[in-house]
């Protein structure tokens, strides 16, 4: 059922969900590329489940069609569509055992000979030795391969997954991020992740949708996100950001630098990291990941190389946790910033109440329309987690 | 004394266990007696007559094939109907869900004396001859709320992903229901028949009540109870009893030995 042809793309196009006055998913439009690995990632209740139910076709959308390749299946009942689900809670049948549950899809097409090809998806998943194991006999992670390999026998012409490592712990998570990667790449066929992860979406997804109550934020590669956020919330919800609020005193055209003023001090950001137009006199929230910032004492402020975004302020906490140290800095320019240092060479001065100076590259730096909720997305990772 | 401690719980419980095996116990003995008069009260000599002619005594073995149709159709009339309601209670939100919810558990709150009494007002001013077909209605009336019981207790702990599933895997609604549904629902459709069958067999009152001339076995041995007890009876309600029990062990062993094959 796989055919290798362009066109294989999953495509939403003006899809949306209401249940009664409330709306699960406002009308959007996706395509997801053929072959790829696709996340949808937000926090619970953003819309992402029920877009991926309405792809399955366990949730008939309210407006809107869906296209599987040049095929609209938006009036298909699911079990007439070429898509299969892993799902959150696996959803195994607790009567059958592992080979008849994953015979199941082959079995209800009235394939008759189906032990090959069982064997081939359990050596797949590398559980050849439980075939004959009830489902509640198997440990979480192997009831997860399990569902995954119940919905690749049929080789659907896309994959859907509902949060399917949310019940593993995190190192069993990690390790199955990796599996199912490898998975993806084996069979080659097209993935759709939902995940409240974002780390989970940053490591397996070639492509990221960020979606927010019922709408998608941003699209993208992971890194692109990750860089260039568009809006508070992704800036926010995909690792963390420090989020400044600045004056515009010169508009730069172009690629020429934005000035702005933030806590007394002026700070430099390219003219095309800025998602809005700027206006002289305007707001702007200016934006830098913690770990592009550099901690300076004070006493060394004159060896920090000219051209670099400078803020001073004053550490008020600091967190050693091997790899690096997370310091949390208060300063004129904005409240609690962070900043990630590699314990390369420490500086022993840089121990909470020291006056500090934090810089950056300027080309690090971007700009959001101020309009926003800074705080958006902030703690939702924390409830998420 | 510390002997005592430690086995306080073991002795609570074999005494429990005999005040509830006693009866039963002197009910298989008296089918071995051979009573001297009318009556099987009192233990005079061993015999197998009574199982050597089980049908010996008049139109008691036509009464035992009589409850034993009835409680047949009851539980598979209670059966049908329980399982479809218990569904309908747990899957669906519809108007006066809760008043149904609740109506359910009334024949089994209600006196049975109370139920027996106006179910015949409704069968006479209905102008319905009794018999067979009003003792069917009787039971499996009041065989429902048990099925009920049993079958929603199951479907509610059922993940309705499942059926998502099964769904999702090209299995249309028939499959989905025979092939998923049903087969997990099947432990609580199974103890809600085992009651059913076992409610409609030795149901008495309303029964009574509701018979106009027709005898069935818990009637017949309260009539015969009156003039005076074959020994039959008793060789009815040992086999019965022996019938039940060997069920049980059974199925235990069934489920034993499924768990230790799945295991190995």
């Amino acid at each position: 059922m796989t055919e290798n042809t362009t066109g294989g793309d999953v495509r939403l196009t003006g899809i949306s969900k209401t249940y009664g006055s409330f709306t699960a998913v406002h009308p959007l439009d996706l395509t997801v590329p053929q072959g790829s690995f696709f996340a949808l990632l937000g926090a619970s209740g953003c819309g992402k489940t029920t877009t991926l139910r309405m792809i399955a076709g366990l949730e008939d959308p309210s407006t809107g069609t869906i296209f599987l390749g040049d095929r609209d299946v938006t009036d298909l009942p699911p079990y007439k569509r070429p898509v299969n689900t892993v799902f959150q809670s696996y959803a195994l049948f607790p009567h059958m055992d592992i080979s008849e549950n994953i015979a199941f899809g082959l079995r209800r097409r009235g394939i008759k000979s189906v032990k090959k090809q069982v064997d081939d998806m359990l050596e797949l998943v590398q559980l050849g030795d439980k075939a004959r194991h009830k489902p509640h006999q198997l440990s979480g992670g192997q009831q997860q391969r399990v569902a995954v390999a119940r919905a690749l026998i049929n080789h659907p012409q896309v994959l859907l997954l509902d949060e399917p490592l949310g019940a593993l712990d995190l190192k069993l998570r990690r390790q199955m991020q990796l599996e199912l990667k490898r998975i993806q790449t084996e069979v080659g066929i097209t993935f759709v992740h939902v995940t409240h992860d974002q780390e989970e979406a940053m490591t397996m997804a070639d492509q990221v949708a960020v979606m927010n109550g019922g709408r998608v934020e941003q699209l993208g590669a992971p890194a692109d996100l990750y860089e260039n956020p568009r809006t508070t919330f992704v800036a926010n919800f995909l690792g963390t950001s420090n989020l400044i609020e600045a004056e515009v005193v010169e508009t730069g055209s172009g690629s020429a630098d934005v000035v702005v003023t933030a806590g007394g001090g002026k700070l430099r950001l390219p003219g095309d990291r800025c998602t809005d137009a700027v206006r002289q006199g305007g707001k702007l929230l200016v934006g830098v990941r913690p770990e592009k910032i550099s901690l300076a004492h004070a006493d060394d402020a004159g060896s920090i190389a000219d051209g670099r975004n400078r803020v001073t302020g004053r550490i008020v906490d600091s967190s050693f946790i091997g790899v690096s140290t997370q310091y949390v800095v208060n300063s004129p320019a904005g409240a609690e910033l962070q900043v990630y240092e590699q314990n390369v060479e420490r500086d022993a001065r840089l121990r909470p109440g020291a006056e500090v100076v934090l810089h950056w590259n300027p080309a690090h730096t971007f700009g959001l329309d101020a309009a926003q909720d800074i705080d958006a997305g902030v703690e939702t990772v924390e409830d998420a987690a | 004394m510390t002997w005592l401690r430690k086995n306080v719980v073991v002795i609570a419980g074999l005494l429990t266990l005999a005040y509830m095996i006693l009866p039963n116990i002197v009910v298989m003995v008296f089918s071995f007696n051979k009573p001297n008069g009318r009556f099987n009260y009192s233990w005079q000599q061993f015999s197998l007559d009574a199982w050597k002619d089980p049908c010996g005594v008049a139109d008691m073995c036509e009464s035992l094939t009589l409850s034993l149709q009835l409680a047949a159709w009851a539980t598979v009339g209670a059966v049908v109907l329980g399982t479809m309601i218990a569904f309908a209670l747990v899957r669906y939100r519809f108007r006066a869900r809760g008043a149904i919810n609740s109506l359910i558990f009334l024949p089994m709150a209600m006196p049975e004396v109370v139920m027996a009494a106006s179910l015949l007002t409704l069968f006479l001013n209905m102008g319905i001859e009794l018999g067979f077909w009003t003792v069917l209605i009787a039971h499996i009336m009041f065989c429902l709320s048990f099925v009920v019981t049993a079958v929603k207790a199951r479907v509610m702990s059922m993940d309705p992903r499942l059926e998502e599933a099964a769904r999702d895997l090209y299995a249309g609604p028939a499959q989905t229901f025979l092939r998923v549904t049903l087969p997990i629902a099947a432990p609580g459709i199974a103890a809600g028949a085992l009651l059913a069958f076992a409610l409609s067999f030795d149901d008495f009152i309303i029964t009574n009540f509701n018979a106009g001339s027709t005898v069935t076995f818990p009637m017949f041995v309260w009539g015969s109870a009156q003039r005076g007890t074959p020994v039959q009876i008793n060789v009815i309600g040992t086999a019965m009893f022996v019938l039940a029990v060997l069920i049980v062990v059974a199925g235990q062993i069934i489920t034993n030995r499924r768990k230790k094959t799945a295991t190995a």
